[in-house]
C-alpha cells in the first residue's frame, strides 16, 4: 500500500522567485506529523500546494496522494479525494450562511465521488451533532460564512468541516494563530477527536505551544524551502529551547 | 496570476454567446413602414382604434419630441440611434383573441421555450389551488402576455372582474376605460418627461393597465412577459397601475429577447399610482439580449418607470434583477407626495461583456415623514460597465424625511468598471439621509477557499455572488425569486477558469 501522502523533491516558485528547493515528506495514515519553522521557511507554501491554491509553479518534484498523482487535479477534485485544508485565516462570505456552504460544499464533494447526496434530516442531524461537540451554537450555522464570527469561532468552524467532510488527509495551517488558550484547547480536542489509524494529519506552526495539544509522531523542521531536520515529538521542544537560528546555517 | 488571467479570458465568452433565449418565434407580422412622422403616430393610433383625445395626446408627445435632444449625461457609449431607421409599430397577424385555442401555436412554443409553462400553462390550463395549498409554485398569477407590441392571452380576467380589479392590455382601457386612462395617464411621467418618455407617449404600442378598486387587495399576483421579436422593431411599452385608496396589488414584469445582430430600441414607460393607504409592488427580471462576445447586438433600453405615492401612508416598492441588455438606461423612481409615505428601490444590476449599465433610482420627499430606503448592488464582469446614479433629494417643506441607502458593487475580474454617482440633495434640516457605499473584488481568496472545500470555480461565484445579492433576492416574489437565483447564475457562467 502506498503512503497516504508523498512529496517527492518538490521545487516550487512564485513569480520567479524559488521558495521550496527540492522539498520531501512522506506521510503515512495514522499519523500526526508537524512542520515547524521560521517565517519564510515556506512551511505555508508547501500547505498551498498540496491544496492546489493558484498562483504556484511547481517546476520539478512530484506529489503523491494515495498513489495518485496529485499535481494532476484540479483543487475541488483534490478535496473530493480527501485533502483539506485548515486555513490561518478562514474567509467571510457574506449572505451565504454557514449551514448553506457546508451542505453545498459536502454535496459536491459527494457528487464528484459518485456518492449520493445527504438527505437534509440526515445532514443537519450530523451538523448539530458536531457542533455540539465543538461548542459551536445554532445561530452561527445560520450567519454567514465566518462572518462576525471571533478567531476562535472561526477555527473551530474549520475543524466543524474537518469533522464534517472526513478527509484523509488534513493540513492545519497555523491552527494556534489568534487563539487564546481555551479557544486552542477546544479547537484541538475536535482535532483529536479525528485522529485515526485511516487519517493523517499535518500540522504547520511556529510554537511548540500547539504541539501539547496535538501530540504529533514527527516532527520536521523547515528552513529556507527545505526539510532541514526531522525528529519524535521532542524535537519540538529542544526547538522550543533553543530556537531556529541553528538550522539556518544547516539550510544555506 | 494565471487565474487572473484565466479569468479575463473566460469573462469573454460569458453569457452573451450562451444567450439561453436567443430564438425567433417564425410567425407572420404586420409592420408599419419604417421610419417617424405624424403620419405614422396617426398609423399606429388607427390600428389601436383609439379615440380622437388619445390620438392629439400623442400627436402633442410627438411634436413636443421633434423639439428635444437624446439626453448625453449617462455613463454609456453608443453609435447614434437613427430613428427614422426603425419600425414603430408591429403586430402578430393573428389578433383579438377569445380562447387560448386560438393562439398561434408558435407563439405558445416560445413560452414555452422561455420555461414559463412550468408555472403559468398550469394556470392556463385551469390548475386551481387546492384550499389550504401553500405550495409558492401552484400560486395564482394572472399573465398579460405581450408578444411584440400586442397583446395576445390575458387570462384570469373573470376572476379579477369578481373583485373589481381591472387588468387588460392598456389599448384596451383606453377604449373601455377611458375616464381612468385620462384621468391618470401621464400625471406622473408627463409628455415632456425627457426624450425617451416622451417618444413612448407619441408610439407606445401597447402594455398594461391595471387599476384596483378601494379597499381591494388583488387576489393574485399580476404578471406580464415582454418580448420583442420583431426585427428592427421599436419597442415601446407603457404600462399604468393605480392602487385606489387601501388597495394593494404585486405586479411581476419579465423579459427576454431572442438574439440578433441590429441593436434594437426599447422605452418603456411605467407609471405607478398610490392613492391614500394603497401599496404597489412592482417587481422585474429583466434579460434582453445582451449582445454577443464581441459587443455586438444586443438591446438599447431607455426606460422611464415612476411611482407616485400620491396619498398619505401610501407605498411604492420597485425590486429589479437587471441582467440583459446591450445598455440600460433606468430609475425606477418615488414621488413622496403623501405624508408619511414610503419609497423602496431593490436592485441587482449583473453587467458582463460589453454591457453597459446605467441604473438606480431617485426618491423625491415631498410629504412629511416620508421615508426611503435603496439597497443596490451592481456586479460587474468581463468588460463592462456599471454604474449606480441615484438621487435624494428634500423638499424644502417635507418635514422629517428619511432615507436610508447601500450601494455595493462588486468586481470580477480586471476589466470592467463600477461605479457609483448619489446626488443627495436636503432642503429641509429635519431630513436624516444615509448613505453607505461599498466596492469589492471577489477575491482569489474566497474563490480558492470555496474550491478547497470541493466546490468548482463556477460554483464558487455562484455562491459568492448570490450570497452578495440575498438581500434584494428575498424582496422578490418567490416564484420570481427562484428564477431570478438561476438568472444570475446563468449569466455569470464561466466567468471564472
Amino acid at each position: 500500500m502506498p503512503a497516504l501522502l508523498e512529496v517527492k523533491n518538490l521545487q516550487v516558485r512564485v513569480e520567479e522567485r524559488e521558495i521550496l528547493h527540492g522539498l520531501t515528506l512522506t506521510v503515512n495514515a495514522g499519523e500526526v506529523h508537524a512542520i515547524m519553522g521560521p517565517n519564510g521557511s515556506g512551511k505555508s507554501t508547501l500547505s498551498h500546494v498540496i491544496a492546489g491554491k493558484p498562483g504556484y509553479e511547481v517546476t520539478g518534484g512530484e506529489i503523491l496522494f494515495k498513489g495518485e498523482d496529485l499535481l494532476e487535479m484540479e483543487a475541488d477534485e483534490r478535496a473530493a479525494k480527501g485533502v483539506f485544508l485548515a486555513f490561518q485565516y478562514p474567509v467571510e462570505i457574506p449572505g451565504v450562511a454557514t449551514m448553506t456552504f457546508l451542505r453545498t460544499a459536502l454535496n459536491a464533494q459527494r457528487k464528484a465521488r459518485g456518492e449520493s447526496e445527504f438527505s437534509t434530516p440526515d445532514f443537519l442531524k450530523k451538523v448539530r451533532e458536531v457542533a455540539a461537540s465543538l461548542n459551536i451554537p445554532q445561530d452561527m450555522l445560520r450567519r454567514g460564512v465566518n462572518v462576525g464570527f471571533s478567531g476562535g469561532e472561526k477555527k473551530r468552524n474549520e475543524v466543524l468541516q474537518m469533522a464534517l467532510f472526513q478527509p484523509s488527509l488534513c493540513i492545519l495551517d497555523e491552527m494556534d494563530s489568534g487563539l487564546d488558550i481555551d479557544a486552542l484547547r477546544i479547537a484541538s480536542e475536535g482535532v483529536n477527536a479525528l485522529r485515526s489509524s485511516e487519517r493523517a494529519m499535518v500540522v504547520i506552526t511556529h510554537y511548540q505551544r500547539l504541539l501539547n495539544y496535538i501530540v504529533p509522531d514527527h516532527v520536521h523542521v523547515m528552513s529556507k524551502g527545505r526539510v532541514v531536520k526531522t525528529g519524535g515529538k521532542e524535537l519540538a521542544l529542544e526547538l522550543e529551547a533553543s530556537g531556529y537560528a541553528q538550522y539556518e546555517d544547516v539550510a544555506a | 496570476m494565471a487565474a487572473v488571467q484565466e479569468t479575463i479570458d473566460q469573462v469573454r465568452l460569458i453569457d452573451v454567446d450562451q444567450y439561453r433565449y436567443g430564438f425567433e418565434t417564425l410567425i407572420e407580422s404586420e409592420l408599419a413602414p419604417k421610419g417617424l412622422s405624424e403620419d405614422i403616430v396617426r398609423y399606429i393610433s388607427a390600428k389601436k382604434n383609439e379615440p380622437e383625445w388619445m390620438l392629439e395626446w400623442r400627436l402633442e408627445a410627438y411634436r413636443r419630441w421633434l423639439t428635444m435632444e437624446e439626453p448625453t449625461w449617462a455613463r454609456v457609449d453608443y453609435p447614434k440611434i437613427d430613428f427614422q431607421d426603425l419600425h414603430y409599430y408591429s403586430a402578430p397577424k393573428k389578433k383579438s383573441i377569445a380562447s387560448l385555442d386560438e393562439i398561434d401555436p408558435e407563439i405558445l412554443k416560445t413560452y414555452e421555450k422561455l420555461g414559463i409553462p412550468l408555472r403559468e400553462v398550469a394556470m392556463l390550463e385551469g390548475v386551481e389551488p387546492q384550499p389550504g395549498d401553500v405550495d409558492p409554485n401552484r400560486r395564482k398569477i394572472a399573465v398579460d402576455a405581450v408578444f411584440d407590441s400586442v397583446s395576445v392571452a390575458t387570462t384570469f380576467q373573470a376572476e379579477l372582474k369578481k373583485a373589481g380589479v381591472i387588468f387588460m392590455p392598456i389599448s384596451e382601457a383606453i377604449r373601455e376605460h377611458p375616464e381612468l386612462v385620462k384621468q391618470y395617464l401621464g400625471t406622473v411621467v408627463p409628455t415632456s418627461d425627457n426624450f425617451y418618455a416622451t417618444l413612448n407617449s407619441a408610439v407606445f404600442s401597447d402594455g398594461s393597465f391595471v387599476y384596483i378598486p378601494p379597499g381591494v387587495k388583488c387576489p393574485m399576483e399580476l404578471s406580464t412577459y415582454f418580448r420583442i421579436n420583431e426585427r428592427n422593431t421599436g419597442q415601446f411599452e407603457r404600462t399604468l397601475i393605480i392602487a385606489d385608496k387601501g388597495a394593494y396589488v404585486s405586479y411581476l414584469e419579465g423579459c427576454t429577447a431572442p438574439q440578433r445582430d441590429e441593436n434594437q430600441l426599447h422605452a418603456a414607460v411605467v407609471e405607478l399610482v398610490t392613492l391614500d393607504d394603497a401599496e404597489i409592488k412592482y417587481s422585474t427580471v429583466q434579460n434582453w439580449y445582451p449582445g454577443n462576445s464581441e459587443g455586438k447586438g444586443g438591446i438599447y433600453n431607455f426606460v422611464t418607470k415612476r411611482g407616485d405615492c400620491r396619498g398619505n401612508n401610501s407605498k411604492i416598492s420597485w425590486t429589479q434583477v437587471e441582467t440583459g441588455s446591450a445598455i440600460t438606461w433606468k430609475y425606477p423612481s418615488c414621488i413622496l407626495r403623501g405624508d408619511n409615505s414610503r419609497g423602496e428601490f431593490y436592485s441587482i444590476a449583473i453587467s458582463n461583456g460589453y454591457q453597459q449599465v446605467d441604473s438606480g433610482t431617485k426618491m423625491i420627499h415631498l410629504g412629511n415623514n416620508t421615508t426611503s430606503r435603496i439597497i443596490s448592488k451592481g456586479i460587474a464582469a468581463g468588460k463592462s460597465q456599471n454604474t449606480y446614479r441615484g438621487l435624494v433629494t428634500a423638499h424644502r417643506k417635507a418635514k422629517n424625511a428619511r432615507n436610508f441607502t447601500a450601494c455595493d458593487s462588486l468586481l470580477i475580474g480586471d476589466q470592467c468598471g463600477a461605479h457609483t454617482v448619489p446626488y443627495i440633495e436636503a432642503k429641509n434640516s429635519s431630513a436624516l439621509f444615509e448613505h453607505e457605499a461599498t466596492t469589492s473584488k471577489i477575491s482569489e481568496d474566497v474563490l480558492f477557499y470555496c474550491v478547497q472545500r470541493g466546490l468548482s470555480q463556477e460554483e464558487a461565484v455562484g455562491l459568492v455572488v448570490n450570497g452578495f445579492v440575498k438581500d434584494v433576492l428575498q424582496q422578490l416574489p418567490m416564484e420570481f425569486a427562484v428564477e431570478a437565483q438561476k438568472l444570475i447564475s446563468i449569466s455569470l457562467e464561466g466567468s471564472v477558469g
